[in-house]
């Protein structure tokens, strides 16, 4: 057993005076893709903006052993770590082209994986990114990501609001991002998490309530049935 | 001061006789609503009981208490006092940042001037319709001005001001007196408020300004729309979700704050006998803002110490700055602390970097630290925060 | 016929000190939040310091002129970047605790102002040039307007040019949008707050010359008189918009000399716009919905 990439204890977070991370400790494996589930305003995204620092947070967080929770967020993403944030958060008034050079941090930025991936947004560089559809600006928003050498990417919810064709297309560039760095991904289809997910995060109520193998859990319909309050294709037919 | 003893009694015969704790809370909310109470009524009798006596604070006050000099000082400061008060309810209860409060004063001390100056009324009536007057323009500027939240609410309200500042600088109708300003015309009014050896009398009304303004803030605060209205300014969303009108709270607050200082305004203006245009200006409000963070945003307390602490500076400061000590330093230092408003601003930067909740947060971080017992801290600590909530 | 010319010139040129001081105040907003009330004493000191200049090298060449505008533009980038760095950034992310800190620096610098040179205006010289008129359709119009306003726009290309071509100007559109986000893709955008801060006080210390040039005196109270108009330019125009306080700019001061000239109160009329501006589109001309 390797060290874990990101290690997580004890973390809180509030916004707006309000607590909205209770107690969550969890570790993110060196390798592959952990997913994090719950219902729908649980904490999964402040989970992931309290780790960044976008939140105001106490616990304990170590990158590769470094404690990054007294780090603000840009130093915390210097350090390498990729976010797509849950609504794309692209920057509307920009081009295409201007997000991706605001992006670039290494000397050497992957702009061919990035053109590869996504030849779309080549095609489109020069338009405003507010007037992409919404798989478009998801596909920024990953590229955003994918341009630097991360240690670690944080992704949530890439698939939310995605017609099926973009939702493979979106699980496709994971697994490639994935094959580069861990990914702690959040996200609610599980078609998606069968395909990426190795190791699995529950959230429920600002606190984790389940860790384990991905495959493991997603075998067994009742539970997640009890963690997640859904019933998976399998249990439905 | 004189809270501190009266608490440590109360608390010492808590502890001797050590009661049921539902009877402990009881008399504890009863102490709580008595003490500060009390104190209060003392502050006010000790107030108005200073024409009558020799008190000399060299260095603060510019003579006996007794001496109409003084106490035109001190009747400025208590007024000052009031019109931070009413900024206070605006500022630290709805948490509505307006830099156009001036206006409502300068509508109270321009108002009540032409008013007396150009028809026969008498001053009470005089006065009813300057504030008819001010609860009018409040209106229509809140009601404006409150289509918009934060930063653009304060740059409306300083424009509103504006124009009332360019509107009695232009002197419309000879109206105004322009720069010059305008002299009070006392034919209307009684011969007690009139004149230097009266001025003792003025200051008495300026008490009775300070004291009720004092009432109709805590009122208001206590009210259900003080309760909406503070809630508003942690929460609009969550006021508007729950069913209130935020809108319609805030500019009820609004108004209110506005008449007070129109009332205030009235009052400054037979202290003074005369208006000048420095009272309209944006400078103007901004000193209320300095006063009202430098005695603690939220405070009611400490919005008056602000404000009497305010002007009692800005006064000990402009006679430093003519003294002979000044003359002789270089031009370095010189040049400084021969300017009252830099000396303030200078002050308020580093309260607002480094003291923040002004005095009454320091008093209160006091209070916390030199309690003995923490029974008695708690007790202090609800005091307070009952006081400023 | 003239007169129209004449008063549409001088609102140009009045328009113009506007945008140099809303540019910077919007641009502040627009990226950090921050209501800058020291932006006037940013201009007052552009101002004297140019007059300094001119005063001690000779008032009448246009060699010392332009180094006026040289050193105003720098005493006032060099004076916003120090009130960043030692007082804005402590407080960073406290709206209304920044807002009150410009406050306290805005009343303690004009009343040190006051105190260095004098609370009365000092009537100043230039080149011969701009005290001279030109005829433009028989209206004879004060030369310098013409400077104001070819200053004015000269700095809005320059910013424009700035935003669109750098780095830099690429963080700062970014920022305005969504300021965390930058953050998140590992920027620290506080540099670009210092930035902003002195690239909003170069504008305003070039306004300060000007300024002096066009009401023919330099005063403490300079900065503080265009302070409130330029903020009720940066709302017209829409926090944190440039195009919009370019328009609101002009807008505003065409409209205020219009009335003045007509009706005798401007600065009234111009505060109705405001109300009425507010009433319609509380966001602004140009301003994002907030
Ligand atoms: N900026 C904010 N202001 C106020 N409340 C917030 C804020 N951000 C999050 N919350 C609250 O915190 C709780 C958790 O939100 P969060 O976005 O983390 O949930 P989530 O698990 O990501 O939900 P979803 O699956 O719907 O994305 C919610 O109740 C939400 O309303
Ligand atoms: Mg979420």
């Amino acid at each position: 057993m390797t060290e874990p990439i990101l290690r997580v204890t004890n973390l809180r977070a509030t916004v707006a005076g309000q607590q909205v991370v209770e107690d969550v400790t969890f570790d993110v494996p060196a390798t592959g893709v952990t997913a994090v589930l719950g219902r729908n305003g649980v904490g999964k995204t402040s989970t992931l903006k309290a780790l960044l620092g976008l939140y105001a947070r106490t616990g304990e967080v170590t990158l590769a052993g470094e404690r990054i929770d007294r780090l603000s967020t840009d130093r915390i993403v210097r350090r390498g770590v990729g976010y797509v944030p849950e609504d794309r958060e692209v920057f509307a008034g920009l081009t295409v082209a201007e997000n991706l050079r605001l992006a670039e941090r290494d000397a050497a930025p992957r702009r061919e994986l990035v053109a590869d991936l996504f030849p779309d947004l080549v095609r489109r560089s020069a338009q405003r990114a507010g007037t992409l559809s919404g798989g478009q600006q998801q596909m920024v928003s990953l590229a955003r990501a994918l341009l630097n050498d991360n240690r670690l990417l944080l992704v949530d919810e890439p698939t939310k609001g995605l017609a099926p064709k973009i939702v493979g297309q979106v699980a496709t560039a994971l697994a490639e991002a994935a094959a580069t760095a861990p990914v702690l991904l959040v996200e609610q289809n599980l078609e998606v998490i069968e395909r990426l997910a190795t190791t699995v995060v529950v959230i429920d109520a600002g606190r984790v309530v389940h860790t384990g193998d991905a495959a493991e859990l997603l075998d067994d319909p009742d539970r997640i049935q009890r963690l997640l309050g859904v019933h998976t294709s399998e249990n439905a037919a | 001061m004189t809270t501190t003893p009266t608490t440590q009694q109360a608390s010492s015969r808590s502890d001797e006789t050590a009661p049921l704790p539902a009877d402990d809370g009881a008399r504890g909310a009863a102490r709580r609503r008595w003490v500060p109470l009390a104190t209060g009524l003392a502050l006010v009798v000790l107030l108005a009981c200073l024409p009558l006596l020799a008190i000399s604070l060299p260095g603060v006050l510019p003579g006996p208490t007794y001496t109409p000099g003084t106490l035109q000082v001190l009747a400025l400061a208590l007024l000052v006092g009031a019109l931070a008060l009413s900024y206070h309810l605006l500022f630290g209860v709805a948490g509505l940042l307006s830099f156009g409060h001036a206006l409502y004063f300068a509508v109270g001390v321009y108002g009540l001037a032409i008013v007396l100056d150009r028809t026969d009324l008498p001053l009470l009536p005089a006065a009813c319709v300057v504030l008819v007057g001010g609860i009018a323009v409040a209106h229509v500027v809140g009601a404006i001005s409150l289509r918009v939240t934060g930063i653009s609410f304060a740059m409306v309200t300083l424009a509103f001001a504006q124009a009332g500042n360019v509107l009695v600088r232009r002197n419309p109708a000879g109206a105004t007196g322009g720069e010059e300003g305008l002299a009070l015309d006392t034919t209307h009014v009684p011969d007690v408020l009139v004149g230097v050896a009266n001025t003792r009398n003025l200051y008495w009304l300026a008490l009775a300004v300070l004291v009720v303004v004092y009432a109709i803030v805590l009122w208001v605060e206590r009210s259900r729309a003080g309760h909406v209205a503070a809630a508003t300014r942690e929460n609009e969303m969550r006021v508007r979700v729950v069913g209130g009108r935020p809108y319609l709270v805030k500019l009820l607050v609004f108004v209110v704050a506005a008449t007070l200082a129109t009332a205030v305004g009235m009052a400054y203006l037979l202290l003074q006998s005369g208006a000048v245009p420095r009272v309209t200006s944006a400078d103007f409000t901004l000193t209320l803002l300095v006063m009202v963070v430098l005695g603690g945003v939220g405070s009611r307390w400490g919005a008056v110490v602000g404000g009497v602490l305010y002007t009692l500076l800005d006064q000990r400061l402009g006679a430093l700055a003519a003294s002979e000590a000044i003359a002789g330093l270089p031009s370095v230092l010189r040049v400084p602390l021969s300017e009252p408003l830099f000396i303030l601003g200078t002050l308020f930067v580093l309260v607002v970097l480094f003291l923040p909740g002004g005095i009454a947060g320091a008093a209160q971080r006091l209070a916390h630290r030199s309690g003995r017992n923490r029974d008695r801290q708690r007790e202090v600590a609800r005091d307070t925060i009952e006081e400023s909530a | 016929m003239s007169t129209i010319v004449l008063l549409l010139i001088t609102g140009l040129g009045l328009g113009a000190l506007y945008f140099l001081v809303a540019s910077g105040l919007s641009l502040i907003y627009g990226l950090m939040g921050v209501l800058n009330f020291a932006h006037g004493s940013f201009l007052t000191l552009g101002a004297f310091a140019g007059w300094e200049v001119a005063r001690r090298l000779g008032a009448d060449s246009w060699g010392v002129f332009g180094l006026a505008l040289v050193v105003g533009a720098a005493v006032g980038a060099a004076f916003a970047a120090l009130t960043e760095l030692l007082l804005v950034r402590r407080l960073y992310e406290r709206h209304i605790e920044q807002v009150l800190v410009t406050v306290g620096l805005a009343l303690a610098t004009v009343a040190l102002f006051e105190g260095t040179w004098g609370s009365d205006p000092e009537f100043i010289e230039g080149p011969a040039w701009l005290r001279g008129t030109t005829d433009v359709a028989g209206a004879p119009v004060p030369n310098d307007r013409f400077l104001a306003i070819g200053a004015a726009v000269l700095v809005l290309i320059g910013i424009v040019l700035f935003l669109r071509y750098t780095r830099f100007g690429l963080i700062i559109r970014a920022g305005v949008e969504n300021r965390a986000m930058v953050t998140a893709l590992g920027i620290d955008v506080r540099k670009a707050f210092t930035l902003v801060f002195a690239v909003g006080g170069a504008a305003a210390g070039l306004g300060g010359v000007l300024a002096s040039q066009y009401f023919g005196y330099v005063s403490p109270h300079l900065g503080a008189q265009l302070l409130i108009f330029a903020f009720i330019v940066t709302v017209i125009g829409g926090l944190g918009s440039l195009t919009g306080a370019a328009v609101a700019a002009v807008l505003v001061a065409v409209l205020q000399q219009f009335a003045n000239y007509y009706w005798g109160y401007g600065d009234l009329v111009v505060v109705l716009l405001l109300a009425l501006v507010l009433l319609v589109r509380p966001s602004g001309l140009l301003g994002r919905r907030a």
